[in-house]
């Protein structure tokens, strides 16, 4: 296993105690504090409500493609957070650290991003 | 659609790799996002691009935030009799989002947070399908009226997404704008009373104010809508259409105001309770440009069909 490997998957699974709640749409279906990141390729970045959803395919090792499909905030509050409607395109190579879904299908909530210029996304608010 | 790269790690792999190195990654890791101009025009997979320049928050406008009090100044006196500006949660954009229901009455399961439920109340508190609180369920299966955008309405708009309010007032009334789904209503101050019989149930009622003080507006709000149009908050706590809602606006400074929220509905609770206690309010400066925020019917049809039935593993549409 490589070292980068190792402290991605390290770096996810600290994330459980620094990130706030954020999203509005109920927890329920969430395995809440759990998260997972993954490395791929964007399809779409939908800056709408009531939520903001980011798609985007995830390639493994034997090469099967998983369409994922995750949620921000809404745009204001993505706005609040320095996000905007051109944070993404499709084709950008994104890092992203979502919390998942128990159903183990690949959804979740955007937890944080990595952009392809190697700048971190986060959650948190630019002014308090 | 295009190529993806590789899955670096799947889920709950993480707990047994956790390195040194991997917690000073931790600590290095940014808490605050990048400029609104810095980054986005990102082309992917170029790593050679220059850092974005620093964050800057941007209004509406397209125009940097500045606070309405410059470093090391100090507010001055409230007005008499005015509580109009752009208000904005004093404490974050973050704390008049109440996902859980009123700030002061969460519904979180701990002692004292549950309100003062008649049989009714608590009849209809269980028939409803929240998103958030103790009667939580999937995205999917909510029957909040909001999942539709119907309007919040009121008092839910006190206990659900305060945000940018901008208050506008004259001789004969307030105007409250809401940030959250564009919406407003009215107060009349000028010495009318509510009234007797309520002409038809509305959104957000019929409200007087009255000054009870120089810098305190008290509210009093009739005529909303009954219970299976409008819900008290997000965690699916009822209001019927008997509710009488009573807000007090009170200015400490010319920068800082409180709300304080007391719900009286016979229907629906035993006794009166206050929801929401002294809520602090700040200034934003007077050229700031709220946001757009809307619920819109096919964005979140849309948002259902790619993110929110998936999440839930249900056909919202099938459920409904």
């Amino acid at each position: 296993m490589k070292p980068k490997f190792l402290m991605i998957c390290a770096l996810a699974g600290s994330l459980i105690v620094s990130v706030p709640l954020f999203a509005h749409h109920g927890n329920a279906a969430f395995d809440v504090g759990k998260r997972v990141t993954v490395k791929g390729t964007v399809t779409d970045w939908v800056w709408a409500n009531p939520h903001c959803w980011l798609k985007f395919d995830v390639k493994d090792d034997k090469g099967n493609v998983a369409h994922w499909v995750a949620e921000t905030n809404n745009a204001p509050d993505m706005i609040e957070r320095g996000w905007s409607k051109n944070t993404f395109k499709p084709g950008d190579e994104v890092t992203v650290t979502v919390e998942p879904v128990k159903s183990g299908n690949p959804v979740g909530r955007v937890v944080a991003v990595v952009l392809p210029n190697g700048q971190n996304l986060g959650m948190s608010y630019l002014r308090k | 659609m295009f190529n993806s790269t590789s899955l670096i790690c799947k889920h709950g792999s993480a707990a047994s790799a956790i390195s040194l190195t991997a917690i000073l990654a931790l600590l290095t890791f940014p808490t605050v996002a990048r400029a609104q101009t810095g980054s986005s025009n990102n082309s992917g997979g170029n790593k050679d691009q220059a850092t974005p320049s620093a964050p800057v928050l941007l209004d509406g406008w397209g125009t940097p935030v500045t606070n309405a009090l410059k470093p090391g100044e100090k507010p001055g006196p409230a007005p008499r009799h005015d509580i109009s500006g752009t208000w904005e949660p004093a404490r974050g954009p973050g704390d008049g989002i109440q996902a859980f229901g009123p700030r002061d009455m969460p519904s979180d399961g701990a002692p004292g947070h549950e309100p003062p439920y008649s049989a009714l109340g608590l009849e209809t508190y269980h028939s409803h399908k929240p998103l958030e609180g103790e009667e939580r369920v999937l995205e999917s299966l909510s029957n909040d009226p909001r999942n539709k955008c119907d309007p919040l309405g009121f008092p839910r708009a006190d206990f659900y997404q305060v945000r940018h309010t901008q208050i506008m007032q004259d001789d004969h009334k307030v105007v409250i704008l809401y940030e959250f789904e564009k919406r407003w209503r009215v107060i009349w101050i000028d010495g009318r009373e509510l009234p007797k019989e309520i002409p038809e149930p509305r959104y957000y009622g019929y409200s007087v104010g009255k000054w009870v003080d120089d810098t305190t507006l008290l509210v009093d709000t009739i005529g909303t809508m009954p219970s299976e149009k409008v819900w008290l908050d997000e965690a699916g706590r009822p209001a019927s259409d008997a509710i009488l809602v009573e807000e007090r606006f009170h200015r400490l400074d010319r920068n800082n105001m409180e709300l304080t929220v007391t719900i009286d509905d016979p229907k629906m609770y035993a006794k009166p309770w206050v929801a929401m206690n002294k809520f602090p309010m700040r200034l934003q400066t007077p050229d700031y440009d709220v946001v757009e925020m809307m619920c819109i019917p096919s964005e979140e049809e849309q948002y259902y069909k790619d993110y929110g039935d998936p999440a839930s593993g249900v056909d919202s549409k099938q459920s409904k």
